[in-house]
């Protein structure tokens, strides 16, 4: 059998194939599906009812009350057309993202639904599998952002670091990991979407990781166990045992694509993905000496 | 290029009939010829049954006598709960093999194939995109047996497609097909009292209304539609959300470790989840069906109405049980009916008693009839709600009458 696992059937991969006899982009734009009126569960799996509750309890309460979020630069977040948000990453069950969510959905004169982009790992967990996508998670799948950028375009929201950034330690806060290959740029320029760096400062010292048990990731099967002020000890809840920390968000200007740019251009691409952290790193640096305290901003 | 002459293979099936009964009304097809082991199990008008399996020496000879220029394939095993995967391998490996082989060839009278597939052809696995375009790869080679079968097939249509430039080659990867006529293993789960779900998993499902499915094959005939083409209808739906379009409760009985071991009893107990539904009930499958949108294909349903559809045909099921007849295909009787020289009377072959027009027309009369009924009717209560309202007049008139009296009196 193993003649079977050729899968050469992708159209891209036969020889002789040309690309032109594809039918173009802006063509199958028009052909999305419509709205159904009934549904309260759109195409990914976002559901209206569930993604509702969780916002006025949870997300509610934390972004202010808990972490009493302050938000800067909004209007660089486009009112209509696909962007792309990319921010710094980090604490064991990752506050910040649901909290530029949140920031969008409170402080945009236009608030528009934020699709936050997550490791395929959850599909495949029990639970994460089923809450996940309710509450607007998609998969970190270039063709996942395509659609969503391109053809539907929405909010993205994307975390280049991945892994290595909730993996990282207490005593590594904000210091930026490598931007993964830069597939995020690549992606945004496929999809003449603009990056829209974001800054968060506040959600290292809210979960702090002080260390990461290998042996006990291998038993559970999760991506990383790491050891926080709350977790293991307090059970799965204490994932979400944030320490009050002020939060601080930074929207810092859109970085635009021209015609030219071209995401088969490797050394642009680098450059880019190289700019955007740059730029994140400058202004985290920037917010942390003007903050005073970690708990009062 | 129009189709005239077509072959279609897998009469006795579903889909076979089902194909075989719509392409008898397009008047520009002036030959529909079936082939199968076994015989249909649906009425045909002219369509001509052939017995013949997939030797493919015996069908180039049908091809080649009959001057087909159209073959349609929709014998691919797609649910292993039908058949035995033995059976299965040998139907979709083989007999896919042999029908190309009979269609290829230097001066082969084909012109078109048209070959029915499923969307299991992508699997359903962690790393997924939301949306299976034409253009992807499956991500990991296929793990059940079904899924390599559909694999392979596809590799060998398409390469009769590379080998034979001149004719047109169109695949249609078809999604979970409901409908109240097909019978799938989908279609078994979701008539249980309670839809089964795996613990901790809600998936995302695409399906395609069996009709749809019937007019993707019909359009694949009717117009040039070369390459492979996802066919589903609109929408994805969370299965928690198919549970209730259907009024039923899910219930999350199958465990998230040690699931196969789980489905391994449910069957003992009567209940079969094939090995590529499970996948599906774990990670669930998205396509993006715009790419035949843009070849000019409408869906009549989208997957939502034909989850809806399905609910309304479950609910009927228990009452029309046994009110039909299935169909027994005698074939002395239909060969009289078509070559006697006797029969009088809807014999002709290759003519239906009434033309598609002639139906719709008698349609439209009936339904004008129905209209004037329904005046008539409506006239009929007016007239009976005047003669109510100068009835209540005189009442009315009597009673005040009544009135003045009394007043006189007193």
């Amino acid at each position: 059998m193993a003649e079977s696992s050729r899968t050469s059937l992708s159209v891209r991969e036969r020889e002789g194939f040309d690309e032109t006899a594809l039918i173009p982009a802006p063509t199958l734009k028009g052909h999305l599906p419509g709205v159904e009126p009934d549904r309260r569960i759109d195409d990914w799996g976002r559901s209206e009812r569930i993604e509702g509750v969780f916002d006025a309890t949870v997300v509610e309460f934390f972004y202010r009350y808990w972490f009493r979020a302050e938000v800067e630069g909004m209007e660089n977040v486009p009112a209509t057309g696909g962007a792309m948000l990319v921010s710094n990453h980090s604490g064991a069950l990752p506050p910040d993202a649901a909290m530029i969510g949140k920031a969008i959905r409170e402080e945009h004169p236009h608030p528009r639904p934020l699709n936050i982009t997550v490791e395929h790992f959850f599909k495949g967990y029990p639970g994460f599998s089923t809450l996940l996508p309710k509450i607007g998670c998609v998969a970190a799948h270039p063709a996942n952002v395509q659609r969503l950028l391109y053809d539907e375009e929405q909010l993205v929201l994307v975390f280049p670091e991945g892994r290595k950034g909730t993996e990282k330690l207490y005593k590594d806060r904000y210091r930026l990991r490598r931007f993964g290959r830069g597939g995020f740029v690549e992606a945004a320029m496929r999809a003449r979407a603009p990056i829209v760096p974001v800054c968060v400062v506040g959600a290292e010292e809210a979960a702090p990781v002080f260390a990461q048990l290998g042996l006990f990731k291998r038993l559970t099967g999760l991506i990383y166990f790491p050891i926080t002020p709350t977790f293991p000890h307090l059970g799965l809840l204490g994932m979400l045992g944030y320490l009050p920390a002020k939060f601080k968000l930074r929207f810092l200007e859109p970085i635009e694509f021209g015609e030219g740019d071209s995401p088969d251009d490797k050394a642009l691409v680098q450059t880019v993905a190289h700019e955007v952290r740059a730029r994140i790193q400058e202004n985290l640096w920037d917010m942390l000496a003007e903050r005073k305290s970690v708990w009062f901003g | 290029m129009a189709s005239r002459r077509i072959l279609l293979t897998g009469l006795s099936t579903y889909w076979g009939g089902r194909l075989a009964q719509a392409l008898e009304a397009f008047p520009e097809v002036e030959a529909v010829i079936g082939v199968d082991n076994e015989e249909p199990h649906v009425e045909l008008e002219r369509t001509e049954y052939v017995k013949v399996g997939a030797q493919h020496a015996l069908l180039r000879r049908v091809v080649e006598a009959a001057e087909i220029d159209t073959v349609v394939d929709t014998r691919l095993v797609v649910d292993s709960a039908t058949t035995s995967s033995a059976k299965a391998h040998e139907n979709n490996i083989i007999g896919t093999m042999n029908i190309l082989a009979a269609c290829s060839g230097a001066g082969s009278p084909v012109r078109k194939v048209v070959f029915k597939s499923s969307t299991h052809f992508y699997g359903a696995e962690q790393d997924d995109p939301a949306f299976f375009d034409e253009t992807m790869r499956r991500p990991h080679p296929p793990r059940t047996a079904i899924e390599r079968d559909i694999v392979e097939a596809e590799a060998s249509v398409l390469e009769f497609a590379d080998n034979n430039p001149a004719t047109t080659v169109s695949v249609l990867r078809f999604a979970n097909v409901l409908g109240p006529g097909v019978r799938t293993s989908h279609i078994d789960l979701f008539s249980m009292p309670v839809v089964p779900m795996i613990l901790g998993f809600d998936p995302r499902y695409q399906f395609v209304h069996e009709d749809d499915v019937v007019h993707a094959l019909e359009h694949a005939v009717q117009h040039d539609v070369a390459g492979v083409y996802n066919v589903a209808g609109d929408g994805v739906l969370a299965l928690s959300e198919v549970a209730g379009l259907l009024g039923k409760p899910y219930a999350p009985v199958l465990p998230p470790w040690g699931t196969s071991l789980a489905t391994a009893a449910l069957r003992r107990l009567g209940v079969n989840v094939p090995a590529e539904s499970l996948n599906q009930l774990r990670f669930g499958r998205g396509v993006d069906n715009r790419r035949y949108k843009a070849e000019g294909f409408g869906y009549a349903y989208t997957s939502r109405e034909a989850v809806l559809k399905l609910g309304e045909h479950l609910r009927l099921a228990p009452v029309l049980r046994g009110a039909q007849e299935p169909y027994r295909y005698e074939r002395e009787v239909e060969e009289f009916l078509r070559w006697s020289p006797h029969v009088k009377n809807g014999g002709t072959r290759g003519e239906r008693l009434l033309g598609r027009d002639e139906v719709a027309a008698l349609e439209r009369s009936e339904q004008d009839d129905r209209l004037t009924a329904a005046e008539q009717r409506l006239e009929a209560a007016e007239r009976t709600a005047r003669k109510a309202l100068e009835r209540a007049k005189k009442a009315e008139k009597r009673a005040k009458r009544a009135v003045e009296e009394l007043a006189e009196r007193n």
